[in-house]
């Protein structure tokens, strides 16, 4: 089998596994890195988000053929010390309930803000409404999402 | 703090490395808690574990019961770490595992912190007055003269010393019983704000989680049920599935087929492989048979148990000046939890048995698993994960078995993940459920009698016989018809009340609308009636309802606002009182639901973050599901299968929430489900309010499309 070549979190990976293996399975499975979760495998709830060169992307229907040569980042690698201004203030805000969904809202959140660390309401809600939370923490992501804006300003 | 950290290894390094003192406190009396501790002889008396303090001043509580995203793992050592003093940010909280040294070790009924108050305070406050006792014979003074603040005891003269140095001291002393807990107004930690203890592993992507579960030498798993309720498996073949890469064995138990392999992706791939022929065993009901057979059980007056029976029905109807009647319907609703089922087992070639993964009754896993296996259950160990939601889906321990099974069957340690699809056909529902209510008034719009009859497919009772309006009307009937299907269903988040409130809080509204009454007028006036009038056996208490209606009322400027069209409605359930106001206002032509207000008495706040968060939550659950939840059947088989045909709300549709909590100081009650009940009444009211239209069935998006636009 074909060898292809992955950069995640600023590392190198190799591997020769079934190409067609989506990105959420490698990173779950292979490359240590569980924080990317399965929710749903069709590109439906966001709970599978990373980063691909900075643009959030759903891993569970991004086989890993597709990736050759992209950086990857996952929730692992937004910080070194968990302080992503993202993550400062989904802590300070206590967003998370159940919390699984939270690493695919958040990788969505450092993307927009990236771009445009002052969105408006409903930039905000444009950009998140395609996640579920099924635990109903939109009203604080909401609110996680101005104040990390905050943050970075 | 380590989520999957074994309680007892941690006991261990931690007495070993520290001499550390392991306090406990056994209610029940029943079991010696000591094998783990350094100096047994220094504890005379049995102690259960909720915490443990080391001489380098590490506190530790244990947290017992399962983390399902409602708040436990944190609100629980905020009661104990209130009582003993100590600053709550520096406590290292710990996940216990499934241990006989707790009871009620579950999540559900919104019941752990009421059943736990009074042990977790005592436990915090008994290690406190230990480490008083211990300071009073070092310095030779007595302890009445000592304080405590942050983990340390405070001397009359100012001289303090950490909980930590006195631990071997405290050791050899009895720990004292009937200790004086802290009184409300002295709290420093219960009623604050607290974020989630587990927020730090969270938000970095540490593996908490069961579907996270790595074990040496472990295999993973798929299983493949039968596409339909009613089938059977009648024959497989798994040969092209075996030529497959990574699958080890493909093996059938219980009408399923399982797919053993290395890996998530390879699974999937070869269990598609896997040719499986499947027989009628039971009737394959659709969609349709259950509406049909709704009707026929309510037209059947021969039908249906009398759960409860005030006073003459029949003749308050025959003489009634007014009778009001409808028929309200909710479909079948899987729990769906972002986190699918998932379980891991290994049955060990010893006779020992490990599990871990995400359940909110490990100790009926247990037990199911023992009787299975026939493996005693002291040989079961269960480590509780953290859990990506459940709304009761994990108070069913079926998946938690089947991965027992399937490991005694391959004799390897398996980890068995569902997929979603698996999720949302697996069963388990919340029930289809069709209620009629006829109710009567006299001349002056008095409520003179209430009927209510129920049919719910495997409810068992549908109705909540003993709860409001039970109690303020003179004549009540409430009769419940139990259809048995083979669609297999369980508790949905606050079980039954879930619709039954949505479908009560309307009808009541119609009826106040009959009387001419305003809807917060006539429930009040009913709730008074049950205190100067009470008619049998009642579950609330008025007095409670009246506080929380009132504050809803005055929050929300109840029925003073220009422009803005309300909505209201009140539920009991797990022994809270929620009040809640739905509002819309017109916005660029459209009717559109603003703001929810909510005023919850759930007794004493110990989380003000958590609770606010519970109820965000449960609001958004019941207008979401009141609006697009359905699950549909043809032929045995459930029409939806994964987020993309069931629909669950989102971001841009939630209304605004103002969370208020009633203030009365009273002993903590339910908090996880009760939010949920009244919102879906209190949304159709104000629909209703805003439209002239009531809705009698949900989702709400199916009888009547225009709502979608309302959010
Ligand atoms: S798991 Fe990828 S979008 Fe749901
Ligand atoms: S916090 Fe539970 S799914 Fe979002």
């Amino acid at each position: 089998m074909a060898q292809i070549n992955l950069k995640i979190n600023g590392q190198s990976h190799q591997t020769d596994i079934d190409p067609n293996t989506p990105l959420l399975w490698y990173l779950r499975e292979h490359a240590g890195l569980p924080g990317t979760k399965y929710g749903c495998g069709i590109a439906q709830c966001g709970a599978c988000t990373v980063h691909m060169n900075g643009s959030p992307i759903r891993s569970c229907v991004m086989p890993i053929s597709s990736l050759e040569g992209a950086e990857i980042t996952t929730i692992e690698g937004l910080s070194e010390n968990g302080d992503h201004p993202v993550q400062q203030a989904w802590d300070e805000l206590d967003v998370p309930q159940c919390g699984y969904c939270q690493a695919g809202q958040m990788m969505t959140a450092a993307a927009l803000l990236k771009e445009n660390s002052k969105p408006s309401e409903e930039e905000i809600e444009a950009t998140m409404t395609p996640h579920i939370c099924r635990c109903g923490t939109y009203h604080r992501i909401k609110k996680a999402v101005k104040l990390a804006g905050e943050k970075m300003n | 703090m380590n989520n999957t950290h074994s309680r007892r290894d941690f006991l261990k390094s931690a007495s070993a490395l520290s001499g550390g003192l392991v306090i406990g406190f056994s209610w029940l009396g029943n079991k010696a808690f000591a094998a783990e501790v350094v100096d047994t002889a220094a504890i005379p008396h049995e102690f259960n574990a909720y915490l443990a303090i080391s001489p380098d001043n590490t506190i530790t509580i244990y947290s017992p019961n399962p983390e399902i995203g409602q708040g436990i793992k944190t609100a629980f050592p905020v009661i104990v770490a209130e009582e003993l003093d100590v600053d709550f940010n520096k406590v290292n909280v710990v996940q216990a595992n499934l241990s006989d040294k707790f009871d009620r070790q579950l999540t559900g009924g919104s019941g752990a912190i009421r059943h736990s108050w009074d042990r977790l305070r005592n436990a915090g406050a008994t290690a406190r007055e230990l480490m008083k006792a211990a300071a009073a014979k070092k310095w030779n003074v007595a302890a009445s003269t000592l304080t405590t603040k942050d983990g340390k005891v405070i001397g009359a003269n100012g001289q303090s010393i950490s909980y930590g140095e006195l631990v071997e001291d405290a050791k050899k002393l009895t720990a004292p019983t009937d200790v004086k807990l802290r009184d409300q107004k002295d709290y420093k930690l219960i009623g604050g704000w607290h974020k989630g203890v587990d927020n730090a592993n969270l938000l970095v992507g540490k593996p908490l989680y069961g579907i996270d579960y790595q074990k040496e030498g472990m295999f993973n798993a798929q299983i493949q049920r039968p596409p339909a309720f009613g089938l059977k498996l009648k024959s497989f073949d798994a040969t092209e599935a075996l030529k497959m890469p990574g699958i080890v064995e493909v093996v059938s138990f219980d009408n399923k087929v399982a797919i053993v392999g290395k890996t998530t992706w390879e699974i999937m791939q070869a269990r598609k492989k896997v040719a499986i022929e499947w027989k009628k065993d039971e009737d394959l009901e659709s969609t349709e048979d259950h509406d049909r057979i709704f009707k026929s059980h309510l037209d059947d007056p021969n039908s249906g148990d009398t759960m409860r029976s005030d006073g003459d029905v029949k003749k308050a109807f025959a003489d009634a000046a007014k009778v009001i009647e409808a028929d309200y319907q909710c479909p079948f609703l899987p729990h769906s939890p972002m986190e699918p089922m998932n379980f891991f087992a290994h049955v060990k070639a010893d006779g020992t048995v490990e599990m871990a993964g995400p359940t909110q009754t490990p100790g009926r896993a247990r037990s199911s698993v023992s009787k299975l296996l026939d493996i005693p259950e002291d040989k079961i160990s269960i480590e509780l994960t953290k859990m990506g939601g459940g709304f009761g889906r994990r108070l069913d321990d079926g998946y938690a078995i089947e991965a027992a099974h399937l490991s005694s069957i391959v004799k390897k340690p398996v980890k068995v993940t569902w997929t979603k699809e698996d999720d949302i056909t697996g069963g388990y529902y919340r029930p289809a459920v069709r209620y009629r209510f006829k109710a009567a008034l006299d001349k002056d719009g008095n409520m003179t009698a209430y009927h209510l009859k129920g049919v719910g497919l495997n409810t068992g009772n549908c109705t909540r016989q003993d709860n409001f309006p039970a109690g303020a009307v003179e004549n009540v009937l409430v009769e419940s018809v139990n259809y048995k299907s083979p669609i297999t269903t369980g508790p949905w988040r606050a079980p039954i009340t879930n619709f039954l409130a949505y479908a009560e809080q309307s009808f009541l509204d119609e009826v106040a609308q009959a009387a001419g009454k305003d809807p917060v007028a006539f429930r009040l006036s009913l709730f008074n009636k049950a205190i100067t009038n009470p008619v049998g056996k009642i579950t609330y208490e008025p007095d409670r309802f009246i506080a929380a209606i009132k504050m809803a009322a005055e929050k929300s400027n109840w029925g003073k606002k220009k422009g803005v069209s309300q909505g209201f409605s009140v539920y009991f359930s797990h022994n809270s009182y929620v009040a809640q106001v739905a509002e819309m206002k017109k916005i660029k032509g459209t009717p559109t639901l603003t703001k929810v207000y909510a005023v919850t008495d759930c007794g004493i706040v110990i989380n003000q973050s958590g609770a606010q968060n519970q109820i965000y939550g449960a609001i958004t659950d019941g207008l979401g599901h009141a609006m697009y939840g359905k699950l549909t059947f043809k032929a045995g088989e459930p029409e939806q299968k994964n987020y993309d045909s069931y629909r669950l709300i989102r971001m841009n549709e939630v209304p605004e929430v103002e969370a208020y909590f009633v203030d009365n100081g009273k002993s903590p009650t339910g908090l996880g489900e009760p939010a949920l009940p009244p919102t879906g009444g209190a949304i159709a009211n104000a629909i209703a309010a805003a439209t002239g239209k009531r809705l009698y069935s949900q989702p709400f998006n199916l009888e009547d499309s225009k709502v979608e636009s309302y959010l």
